[in-house]
């Protein structure tokens, strides 16, 4: 039965690899947040592994996208809202850092593909126009290289002026993940970037992530389970606000620690 | 039972069909009978003089409302110029700056200068421009005009920014774009179709009044160079043909009210077209 002394207890933390072979990238602790009176998130303390696939699990309504959002700081621009605690990005504190800034460097996927009203050549350069960078042969080469790296390219390279809006779902999809990974961002959070798409499309984006591990830490939130157990290496387990379980993603799903995660994993509850 | 039903119920709704059919032939022919009407009395004097020459003097037939209608293009271009930027920034604080309280007062406030009569506006621009300049000019017309643009674009503005979804403003953000940044380079290109033809329709309202020119822009029968002298416009002119004694300066003041109802029709679909565009553009 969980109590609220066997939650974020050295009991669960120590499944939290900090072998010397992982170097923590992002990482928070004791943070909560609060939606006016309400408590969305209850002492959550995390280590974001450099270069690796970190997958949130967990039911409807249990903070994981609230976490995720609070990790770029996208939370600030809702009204009536409170943070408590720390975020260190390289151990600096994001809170004190310009919050462009930390977005600059945290980037973030929506669930829904959210492409501007420009051409595509616009939107992917949108980010490094904003961060002052305009010389058109950066530009064109920085597009290239973010539409390589979402494997988008070859789709689109001749119609790069054509507007974003005309490509199908999964293709605006990795269309923003390009856009996203333009501005070069050390973190890249992504918020069920497929639960809008087929599964072919869905594929073709796991694929991606696993490709993109390299350039960029990745934390992707999701309700599939199975997704996460394909694509992150490392996985958590959030339940009404907290951090129920956090570590090996081969741990979490054959051998879980806490009865709860051990219930959600074989799909008891949901 | 049920035929006697489903009869009745047939028989309402074709008189209810019929009734509805009827009202709006009605009001759209009200629309086409006063083209007509105009048409029908100034068709006569709608010839090449009318838009090339100046107005004759009394007395003598002929001549145009060349100056008037260069004259109310001139009146037009400074309300705009006015009207649009302060309506445009406050709509723009309303949409995505302003607090609740603070929105409220300031769209309350807007409505009410709405509703001010057109005539009281021109006094006021009479004490804000004409009585210091000591001249009548159509910068008066142009600030009294401006005046009158204000609240609808101030409105149109608002709910257009707002109409764009917040996933957009979302993106930009999340990218390392400032407030600001977001606005203009990302929402308010969103919205500009309907932007522009809102402005475009708050000008075709404009474009018709009367009483605030009678004492801002009063009236020429010559050219007006540059901005601070009187200057001619079109519904001044058909206030003033309409009350002379001479037949001709009547049907002058037909054909004048035609190209200024013809004038604010074109504007107004063309408006509407640049909205249908818009919003199929963005279904895609």
């Amino acid at each position: 039965m969980l109590s609220e002394s066997t939650v974020g207890t050295p009991q669960t933390l120590a499944d939290t690899p900090k072998a010397a072979a992982t170097v923590c990238k992002l990482n928070s602790k004791n943070l909560n947040f609060f939606y006016g009176s309400f408590q969305a998130l209850h002492n959550i303390s995390i280590e974001v592994a450099s270069n690796k696939v970190t997958a949130f699990i967990g039911p409807s309504g249990c903070g994981k996208s609230t976490f995720l959002r609070t990790m770029n700081r996208m939370n600030e621009a809702l009204r009536n809202t409170r943070v408590d605690g720390d975020l260190l990005l390289d151990g600096e504190n994001l809170f004190s850092m310009d919050v462009t800034d930390v977005r600059r460097r945290v980037g973030m996927v929506f669930q829904r593909s959210n492409p501007f009203p420009k051409t595509i050549f616009d939107n992917i350069a949108y980010g490094l126009r904003v961060n002052g960078i305009h010389k058109k042969r950066v530009l064109e080469e920085a597009v290239e290289r973010s539409l390589q790296r979402a494997a988008l390219w070859t789709e689109v390279k001749d119609k790069l002026q054509k507007p974003a809006s005309a490509l199908s779902g999964g293709q605006q999809q990795r269309l923003c993940i390009a856009r996203a990974l333009a501005v070069e961002p050390e973190v890249l959070l992504l918020d069920e970037p497929c639960s809008a798409l087929d599964p072919i499309a869905t594929l073709k984006i796991e694929e991606l992530l696993f490709q993109l591990k390299s350039v960029t830490t990745i934390v992707i939130v999701t309700h599939n389970m199975q997704q996460a157990a394909r694509v992150a290496d490392y996985t958590g387990f959030f339940l009404l606000g907290r951090l129920i379980e956090f570590g090996d993603t081969k741990k979490i799903f054959q051998n879980p620690g806490v009865k709860e995660t051990e219930d959600y994993v074989t799909g008891r509850f949901g | 039972m049920m035929t006697e039903i489903s009869r009745k119920r047939k028989v309402t709704n074709a008189v209810m069909l019929s009734l509805t059919g009827v009202c709006t032939v009605l009001v759209i022919g009200v629309l086409f009978f006063i083209l007509g009407y105009l048409l029908w009395h100034g068709g006569r004097s709608l010839n090449w003089d009318f838009f090339t020459k100046l107005p004759k003097p009394s007395g003598e037939s002929g001549g145009g409302m060349a100056n008037a209608i260069v004259g109310s293009g001139k009146v037009l271009l400074v309300a705009t110029l006015i009207g649009v930027p302060l309506g445009f920034m406050a709509g723009v604080y309303l949409a995505e700056y302003s607090g609740k309280t603070f929105a409220f007062t300031l769209r309350y406030t807007v409505d009410l200068l709405n509703g001010v009569p057109s005539i009281v506006i021109g006094i006021v621009a009479y004490a804000l421009v004409v009585h210091p300049m000591h001249t009548f000019s159509a910068l008066a017309g142009g600030v009294a005009l401006g005046i009158m643009m204000v609240p609808i674009a101030v409105r149109t503005t608002e709910e257009f920014l707002r109409a764009v979804p917040n996933s957009l403003r979302e993106g930009a953000m999340a990218l390392g774009a400032t407030k600001a940044k977001t606005i203009f380079t990302v929402v308010v290109p969103a919205a500009i179709s309907g932007l522009a033809s809102g402005m475009m329709l708050n000008l075709a309202r404009v474009a018709g009044e009367t009483a605030p020119l009678l004492f801002t822009a009063l009236g020429n029968t010559f050219w007006s160079h540059g901005w601070l002298h009187p200057i001619a416009t079109l519904p001044v002119m058909i206030y003033n043909y309409a009350l002379a004694p001479e037949e001709d300066l009547h049907q002058q003041a037909w054909a004048a009210g035609f190209v200024l109802l013809a004038l604010v029709l074109v504007i107004n679909i063309t408006a509407r077209m640049i909205i249908a565009r818009g919003a199929a553009s963005s279904r895609r």
